[in-house]
């Protein structure tokens, strides 16, 4: 492959390409995204070469390391083409039996196949399984096709094509048109029509403009930019360059955190690539248009995905955002119009030129057209990356898709929107997932960080937890926020130590409306909502704690006590030998008392305790029973008939 | 260039400067580039940059101290980083950390006495299938137990 | 330089383009409460004492008066029940921090703010930033700025250039409405002359 000079040069590439790769050739890839390098999809891949090394196959078999596949509890994910078949939580040791088994003699490997949890069918097609069959995954769905680094891949996917049709068929006022009447929201957590955004940078004066990608994913259990700018750059690349064009903008940034060295490596390989193949750069596959793009990292502050403290940052200055009006649109970077987007934003552009504004319109509601990515996370079977229609609803995310609770608890709440968004409790499971639907419910879309919560979640400790990860990443510009989170969060930590007075709660409202009106900027103003929507749907717990010190969840140190039920205890011990406190008193045949002054609330016993005596529980707003005296304390042990 | 014993010259200096074509836009990069050649930023670098980018040091004080990523002592040779994003909190993130904190006897934003250990938390990895997760110099720990964390941290030097 | 028309509390006002709420409020009089404000300095928008709500494009919102720009057919109000309770709050908070302040104590008598409303802070600063953005945009000198983030955020002097410029200037101690200035410049110089 050599530079591209022209649409048809592309055009003839891409037919190269196609008919050159041979689709009955056997291919195997291997999710290799961060999660899974996190469960050693390196070592899986060494394996794997090795073995097909040893095997003399490496050149009649095509290994392909892909970005990730958005089933992530199942990482690593091996799957043989062209049959389609998929393997979860591969181990380096399971290569040589996939290898000579499923790859050279066709036969399926039982042990390392989907196992539906309901129905105990196995599924050996990534396409069938259940967490993917009810997705429509048109953004992330090309992660498992391609390598990353590879823009021969892209290609072959159908990549680049969008570009050609703006660049050569389109003028900007009507690439601009597309997206505006293919009503696309922004992803990242505002939900503004993307293409009035355009519309202004396109129409704001000025010669120079700029195009940015905002991939500082903040939101705490949001991961999908991430997964999209590491497993499939080019999308990103070819999306942008697309909005540079309608805009008028010559010059782009892509802002990527620098916790996401993975995304930085890969979107800096896609741009080099693209640089040396004419896909950037000047005089753009002869079209006259030039277009460069730099890279920036974020140095470690969550403000820096609010789009104006990350044109401060990108302007090497402190994340501080700057008030609005003026607009980044008509006043961004270095004061010239700039369009600001998230990654998956850019990553829908594409499509929307490819296919059509009608075609996207025809999926979603009325309100928010196309897809989303969620992030499906917490207390979840099916943990991972979820794409699905706006309007899908939330029981279908986190049951049919999810997979439901795990360990047969029960589920307690939604939360979306990151630290400024709030819970959905069960009573609003029914809800059609879409960003107006979720605001009228007191929460927000934000980034698409779904976090699922069961019963063993206390709804005060969650809100304190946001209001402590905004307390940190408050940039302190401002009173409501710097000061006004400070105080709220003081008043849930007292809360849920135990220390609650009544009246608290009012202060909290009052606090809110505060930060919520008079904040500088989104994260100030956004920082009362878990809060507010705590308060909302879970009051009954907030008065628990305040009114009988008691956290209904189980949860908070300082309001449980551990306690043994001698009726229970067969005196095994195991929780003697685990406590780091000393604290159980007991011995082979005397049941096992807690000693309550000594107690850490570690929670180790309880881990230790056998599941068939179950003899360790938690206790809440009640006194503890005082123990019994040491002769009645002779375990009786229970005959094997029982 | 070993951590905090770094002979730190104006020339490497110089050349992460050149590199970014002395752009004041590019100040937090030069800044990462320097942070991550010798795991800190020593003040006689601060002053090289503040001199040739003509940016106050004031304003370079601000932003050393405003971004996380940046440290004004050494760094331990390892960095530890726990996760305490949303779905590794509800799974159970600050037992870890305490059982990190008791082992190496730091809390975050600490380094050991020995310059072992460096201790951060970090608000989301991206990994929350794994979590709670602890990534060490960049090798990450997923579905991490209070109990393993002693054993896992006596494999680095 | 254009005009448009916007309307304050009920009045009509004529109002020159790019000039904030601001500074139209004052041409007719109408006094909106401020604190970080300065007419030497760059509008901040720091303190929101000057909160206000507006009218604009077909939705109402609250926000910094010192720095928000006049456009054709601005409503704004500047005085409402719930502009009061955001006053006085901010007041609060701030007062927790200097309970002393006569600025502070100024706005707390007429917003009804209570001094004792949250636990004292350590610090007396109340962030404003008086001080910083006029040895920044004045002097030029950039002796002083802020280090951190958030609650944890503080001023501080570059002792380097303290020593050779603060000592005789002191220009930026008539600014600070709670004397944590003072406290930081006695504190630097102590050091310095520790150090020398």
């Amino acid at each position: 492959m050599s530079r591209i000079h022209s649409s048809a040069e592309l055009d003839a590439l891409r037919q190269n390409l196609l008919s050159t790769r041979d689709p009955a050739k056997p291919c195997i890839t291997l999710c290799s995204g961060s999660a899974c390098q996190a469960t050693h999809c390196r070592e899986v891949a060494a394996a794997l070469e090795q073995e097909m090394e040893q095997q003399g196959l490496t050149d009649q078999v095509h290994f392909r390391k892909t970005g990730c596949h958005g089933f992530c509890e199942k990482g690593p994910i091996l799957i043989i083409y062209p049959e389609g078949i998929c393997y979860l939580q591969v181990k380096p040791e399971d290569i040589p039996e996939i290898i000579s088994h499923s790859l050279l003699e066709k036969k399926i490997v039982e042990r390392l196949v989907y196992v539906d949890p309901n129905t105990g069918d196995k599924v050996t097609h990534e396409a069938d399984i259940p967490f993917y069959k009810n997705q429509q995954r048109l953004v992330l769905g090309a992660n498992t096709r391609i390598d990353p680094k590879s823009l021969e891949d892209y290609l072959a996917v159908g990549g680049y094509r969008a570009l050609t049709k703006a660049l050569f068929e389109m003028t900007p006022e009507q690439v601009v048109g597309e997206v505006k009447a293919a009503g696309l929201r922004g992803r990242g957590g505002g939900g503004f029509p993307a293409g009035l955004k355009w519309e202004a940078a396109r129409n704001a004066p000025g010669d120079i403009k700029y195009v940015i990608v905002n991939c500082d994913e903040g939101d705490p259990g949001a991961y999908m930019d991430r997964s999209l700018m590491e497993g499939n750059p080019f999308s990103v690349l070819e999306g942008l360059l697309i909005g540079a064009y309608a805009i008028g903008a010559h010059e782009g940034y892509i802002y990527v955190r620098q916790e996401y060295p993975l995304a930085v490596e890969n979107v800096t390989s896609a741009i080099s690539t693209a640089e040396e193949f004419g896909l950037l750069g000047k005089d753009i596959l002869g079209s006259g248009y030039d277009f460069i793009i730099k890279v920036h990292k974020g140095a470690g502050a969550f403000v820096c995905g609010e789009e104006t403290a990350l044109i401060h940052s990108l302007e090497g200055k402190v994340g501080e955002p700057k008030a609005r009006p003026p607009y980044p649109a008509v006043r961004g970077l270095w004061d010239r119009p700039t369009n600001i987007n998230n990654v998956e934003t850019w990553a829908n552009v594409p499509l929307i030129i490819n296919n059509g504004a009608a075609a996207f319109t025809a999926i979603g509601t009325e309100g928010s057209k196309g897809t989303k990515i969620f992030s499906l996370v917490g207390k979840v079977n099916n943990t991972g990356l979820v794409e699905v229609p706006m309007g899908v609803t939330l029981r279908d995310i986190v049951y049919k898709v999810g997979g439901g609770i795990p360990g047969d608890k029960k589920f307690k709440a939604v939360q979306t929107g990151g630290p400024a968004g709030g819970c959905m409790p069960e009573s609003l499971l029914d809800m059609a997932v879409d960003f107006d639907q979720l605001t009228k419910a007191g929460s927000m879309m934000g980034s698409g960080g779904m976090i699922v919560l069961d019963e063993e979640t206390c709804m005060v400790d969650f809100a304190r937890y946001f209001l402590g990860f905004l307390a940190d990443e408050s940039c302190g510009k401002c009173v409501p926020c710097r000061e006004g989170i400070k105080q709220m969060l003081k008043i849930l930590t007292g809360i849920t130590k135990g220390k609650g007075k009544p009246g608290d709660v009012e202060l909290l409202e009052e606090l809110s409306e505060v930060a919520n009106n008079a904040a500088l900027c989104a994260l100030g103003k956004g920082a009362p909502n878990p809060v507010l929507s705590t308060i909302r749907h879970f009051r009954d717990e907030y008065d628990a704690h305040i009114t009988h010190g008691k956290c209904p969840a189980l949860s908070c140190k300082e309001l449980i006590s551990f306690y043994i039920v001698p009726e229970k205890c067969q005196a095994c011990m195991s929780c003697r030998k685990q406590c780091p406190a000393e604290a159980i008193d007991g011995g082979k045949n005397l049941v096992h008392v807690i000693l309550q002054e000594k107690c850490t609330k570690c929670g180790s016993c309880l881990d230790a305790c056998p599941a068939r005596f179950g003899a360790v529980k938690k206790i809440s707003g009640e006194p503890i029973p005082a123990p019994l005296p040491e002769e009645a304390r002779t375990v009786v042990r229970k005959s094997k008939s029982l | 260039m070993e951590n905090g014993k770094g002979t730190m010259d104006n020339e490497s200096i110089d050349r992460i400067i050149d590199k970014h074509n002395r752009e004041a836009g590019s100040l937090i990069q030069i800044l990462l580039d320097i942070q991550s050649d010798y795991h800190w930023l020593p003040k006689e670098a601060l002053d090289r940059v503040s001199e040739r980018l003509k940016v106050p040091m004031s304003k370079i004080r601000h932003i050393t101290t405003f971004y996380k990523s940046f440290s004004l002592v050494p760094r331990g040779r390892h960095e530890v980083h726990v996760c305490m994003g949303t779905a590794c909190h509800v799974r159970g993130a600050q037992r870890i950390l305490d059982s990190v904190q008791d082992q190496i006897g730091i809390n975050p934003g600490e380094t050991d006495v020995d310059l072992k250990f460096s201790l951060e938390t970090v608000n989301c990895l991206g990994c929350c299938a794994l979590g709670p997760v602890m990534v060490v110099d960049g090798e990450y720990h997923g579905n991490i137990a209070p109990s393993r964390v002693e054993a896992t941290l006596k494999n680095y030097e | 330089m254009s005009e448009l028309q916007v309307q304050i509390d009920g009045k009509e006002v004529t109002a020159t383009a790019g000039a904030t709420i601001l500074d139209a409020a004052r041409s007719v009089g109408i006094a909106i409460p401020t604190l970080c404000h300065h007419k030497q300095l760059e509008p901040y928008g720091g303190c929101r004492v000057c909160t206000v709500e507006v009218d604009s494009r077909g939705r109402t919102s609250v926000v910094a008066a010192c720095i928000y720009p006049v456009e054709p057919g601005l409503v704004v109000r500047t005085r409402t029940r719930k502009l009061e309770r955001i006053r006085k709050s901010v007041v609060e908070m701030m007062l927790a921090h200097a309970p002393d302040s006569e600025p502070l104590l100024e706005l707390a008598r007429e917003y009804g703010a209570d001094r004792d409303r949250f636990d004292k802070e350590a610090s007396f600063c109340i962030h404003c930033g008086l001080c910083v953005r006029y040895c920044a945009e004045v002097k030029k000198k950039h002796a002083l700025g802020f280090i951190d983030r958030g609650a944890r955020k503080e001023i501080n002097f570059v002792p380097e250039i303290a020593t050779k410029e603060c000592w005789e200037c002191k220009e930026c101690f008539p600014l600070c409405p709670t004397s944590a200035l003072q406290a930081a410049f006695v504190l630097s110089k102590a050091l310095a002359s520790v150090e020398s």
